[in-house]
């Protein structure tokens, strides 16, 4: 942590020394939202920097900054404030912070709230708690090293005083803030009592009575509901439409064409219908005739001739080390193979949708499900042309995130058609806009080659990735780095890349190009194995076991995770029986080490996948359940996807519900064991790591059952089902 | 038209082809019942309807005239139902937006069979999309709900 001692001016009054820390969050000496005060009381309430606020009855009220989309931060934020301010779990309660500045990155992606927020939480928290260590060893006349902190209460155990933290309020006010470099902060899981246990989601009772959470639940005084449609075509634009007969429908209010921008993340072309209901405006969209301008580029038929012509050229090499012909002229054993996996969707059960509200002073509200809070606001500035002070953004719940809501059009939309009406209004998109104007997961072609000395080692590896880009430049969600495993574990190495121009529109994809690449890499690094008539849990631990220059994987971590999972599945100590197999990978992404063995069963083609055995190394688990939730929710999604592609015809995607883009359903969900190796290292995320070795643990365990490879997804392509 | 909705009699003025889901959420402002197929393939807009799981956005509301309707707001506005204790206490959700069309086909599912094996869950459950995962956590919360059940003796 390094803490940036800063003055800076906050208000007309004084200067006020505020320490900024690497996130670029204020943390201590700043009053929550309107106020600039240090450590200030309001009302009584005690609010010494932006997550805490204590009242005189003894209320704790922890503010959690981040996006909740079910990664659980909304939960596990507050319970590393809660665990440095020593105080009983069950009398915090925890509110969403909407988009503020002075809370830093309040975006969701990458993984990263996690290692990003550690600090600064950890910071308020104990910072607080110190205050009132203070105050309490102030009001006793005490030495503070004497006084300690318990649930709540401050305690000196030498006179048996102790005090409640409400009492201390007014004293910890008049106290100067901490030095942040002088903090103890808790760090290890040996120092945590909260953190590390199972601690149900805060939003639970909402959840589960159905209180309004998410977006598309905010209900506002006269709001209207839009839809917004767009066309099919990536890239159409509207020349006509009929709106002034839209506009003569039942309980349509308004209809008109939005010109939109040529900003494929933004405000596109399109037309707006607003109603009374919802089902109004969805009902007149069905007598909608627009007359679009189109462009029919995207076509996976096509995408595959030219992947075909691509294969046989060298590509453009993107990192090598030694010398990988003379060493494969030199190999005693060649192994080579090639994988494909398709484009997919996000696919949010909650259907993209904002809420917005714009007033005649210029101001405008949201009620926004998105993951980028700021991206948004810019979007729509620069849309708009509305400064972004004068826009507010409401932090919702959001009902699935995966990295589609990194992406904001669909604020803009609302924001358009709500300064248009002047109305409140709710822009809610159908499953079918959802899917048809997803920023997909790019699909891929990978070529591998290996080469084997006399002793199956691998002490090759050749790698043709073929992607999509232009000019040099993949697109988004598409980048493969060369410095990633297996580079550095094998001494002739080369990545080389071919790209595919598209105009079909691509992003992030939950743990992006690991969930996808990963299934590739660990799949075809089991054929390498059995090839050279080795184990396959033995020949990745070989491979981790010699260091040809730098890697990005810590070689102790991802052995102790693999040996971990062997271990827990009776990895080469008992027989699976007939038709069974046990199938066995890892990876290594977002900071975190994560391993399975999967056991399935096949009936002929038909694969269900039994029992996962999961064993996760993220430094301190935080919260246990959430982990845990993580790990079973992301092998179940990344087994669903496998199973799933979107694929392109004219211009359009040709999935569009889950009619044609079939989610895995209960029973075709493994039990799984989860297995968690707490180190001290600092703590990643864990939204994205258990994504990317789930598909080839299972797909080497349909291997070992049946004799087929997997090696093009979805699992149709290779003639297995689910 | 009057609808019976979780015990009360509400009376609307509605479009005679508005799915049910619609004339709770924007009518009623009953918005625990979540749009997400609207072609009744993904369950979360499921409502119990005579105490049978229903897909709530193919059902035209018109239709449900004498109908005993509950939604996951009527189930127990407390949370103590043992559906709702359950769901809670395995920390089932994750985003959550599918939950309540989960709760209420489990609650459906548990009133027919009071201690269903892993094979009848998975059959009751089937019809309800979890994009999050939650599916594992789903079938311990159904066998947890049944032990809770049956520990007060209460209708679950």
């Amino acid at each position: 942590m390094k803490p940036v001692k800063q003055t800076v001016a906050m208000d007309r009054r004084s200067f006020l020394k505020v320490s900024l820390l690497a996130s670029g969050a204020l943390v201590i000496g700043c009053g929550r939202f309107d106020s600039a005060t240090a450590n200030e009381l309001e009302d009584g309430t005690w609010i010494p920097n932006l997550y805490v606020r204590i009242d005189t009855d003894g209320n704790i009220t922890i503010v959690s900054k981040n996006p909740e989309a079910g990664q659980g931060v909304k939960t596990a934020f507050p319970m590393v404030v809660a665990e440095c301010l020593n105080v009983d779990w069950k009398t915090v309660s925890v509110e969403q912070a909407p988009l503020d500045d002075r809370y830093g990155r309040q975006a969701i992606g990458g993984s990263r709230g996690t290692p990003d927020g550690w600090d600064d939480l950890r910071v308020a928290g104990t910072a607080a708690c110190q205050l009132l260590v203070s105050a309490a060893a102030e009001e006793w006349g005490v030495s503070v090293d004497t006084c300690k902190a318990e649930s709540g209460f401050v305690v000196h155990e030498a006179s048996g005083r102790s005090a409640r933290y409400e009492t201390l309020l007014e004293t910890a006010a008049s106290l100067p803030v901490p030095d942040v470099g002088e903090l103890q902060l808790k760090s290890r899981p040996a120092d945590f009592s909260l953190l590390g246990t199972f601690v149900p989601g805060v939003d639970n009772h909402k959840i589960v009575t159905g209180q309004p959470l998410f977006g598309c639940d905010t209900r506002l005084d006269g709001m209207l509901y839009a839809v917004y449609a767009k066309c099919p075509v990536f890239e159409g634009k509207v020349r006509s439409a009929n709106v002034d007969e839209i506009r003569k429908l039942p309980g349509v209010t308004h209809a008109f064409v939005v010109e939109g921008t040529d900003d494929l993340r933004g405000l596109r072309s399109g037309v707006a219908i607003v109603a009374e209901t919802w089902w109004q405006a969805n009902s007149a969209r069905k007598r909608l005739h627009v007359d679009w301008d189109t462009n029919h580029a995207a076509s996976s038929a096509d995408y595959e001739k030219r992947a075909e012509l691509l294969r046989a050229e060298s590509g453009e090499t993107q990192g090598s080390a030694g010398d990988v012909d003379k060493a494969m002229g030199g190999a005693s054993q060649i192994v080579e193979a090639s994988y494909y996996y398709p484009f997919v969707s996000h696919a949010n059960m909650e259907p993209q949708n904002c809420t917005a509200l714009y007033r005649e002073s210029g101001q405008l509200e949201l009620w926004a499900p998105t993951q980028n809070p700021k991206g948004g606001r810019r979007l729509i500035s620069r849309t708009l042309g509305i400064p972004e002070d004068r826009i507010h953004v409401n932090l919702m719940r959001i009902g699935g995130g995966f990295g589609r809501r990194l992406r904001n059009e669909f604020m803009a939309e609302v924001a358009w058609i709500a300064r248009e009406i002047r109305r409140p209004v709710q822009l809610q998109w159908t499953r079918e806009d959802d899917i048809r104007h997803d920023y997909y997961r790019p699909a891929a072609w990978h070529d591998f080659k290996a080469g084997l000395d006399s002793d199956g080692r691998m002490i090759a590896f050749d790698h043709h990735f073929i992607t999509f880009g232009v000019d040099g430049e993949t697109v988004s969600g598409a980048d493969l780095s060369p410095q990633h495993y297996p580079a550095g574990l094998v001494p002739n190495f080369r990545l080389r890349r071919s790209l595919i121009e598209t105009n079909a529109p691509t992003g992030p994809w939950r743990s992006p190009g690991h969930s996808a690449y990963g299934w590739a890499y660990q799949s075809f690094f089991d054929e390498v194995a059995l090839a050279a008539g080795r184990d396959p849990f033995e020949f990745r631990l070989d491979l981790l076991s010699r260091s040809f220059g730098k890697t990005q994987i810590d070689r102790q971590r991802a052995s102790d995770v693999l040996k971990l999972a062997a271990k827990k599945a009776g990895w080469g100590s008992r027989e699976v029986g007939d038709n069974r197999g046990l199938g066995i990978a890892f990876h290594y992404d977002h900071g975190a080490y994560v391993a399975y063995v999967a056991e399935v069963f096949a009936d002929g083609s038909l694969i269900n996948v039994d029992k996962v055995f999961a064993v996760v190394d993220c430094g301190p688990v935080i919260n246990l359940s959430g982990a845990k939730n993580q790990v079973e929710g992301g092998f179940v999604d990344a087994l669903s996807t496998a199973n799933l592609e979107i694929t392109f015809a004219n211009g359009a995607a040709q999935q569009s519900n889950f009619t044609d883009y079939e989610l895995l359903r209960i029973g075709q969900a493994p039990d799984i064991e989860c297995h968690f190796i707490q180190s001290d290292n600092s703590p990643s995320g864990l939204g994205e790591p258990p994504l990317a070795p789930a598909a080839p643990a299972v797909c080497n365990a349909i291997f070992a059952a049946t004799g087929t490879r997997v090696r093009k997804l979805p699992f149709s392509r290779s003639g297995i089902s689910l | 038209m009057t609808l019976k909705i979780n015990g009360q009699s509400v009376s609307i003025d509605i479009p005679s082809d508005m799915p049910l889901l619609w004339a709770l959420r924007d009518k009623l402002n009953l918005v625990g019942t979540k749009y997400s197929c609207g072609v009744g393939v993904c369950g979360s807009c499921t409502v119990l309807v005579n105490g049978m799981p229903m897909r709530s956005c193919v059902m035209p509301a018109t239709s449900m005239a004498g109908m005993e309707i509950t939604t996951i707001e009527g189930l127990d506005p407390a949370g103590e139902h043992p559906v709702q204790k359950a769901w809670n206490d395995e920390d089932v959700p994750q985003c959550g937006y599918c939950q309540s069309g989960q709760i209420l086909t489990a609650t459906a599912l548990l009133r027919q069979n009071p201690n269903p094996s892993d094979d009848d869950i998975d059959s009751a459950m089937s019809g309800v999309l979890c994009r999050c995962g939650t599916y594992h956590r789903i079938r311990k919360a159904i066998k947890r709900a049944a032990e809770y059940a049956a520990e007060t003796g209460g209708e679950s």
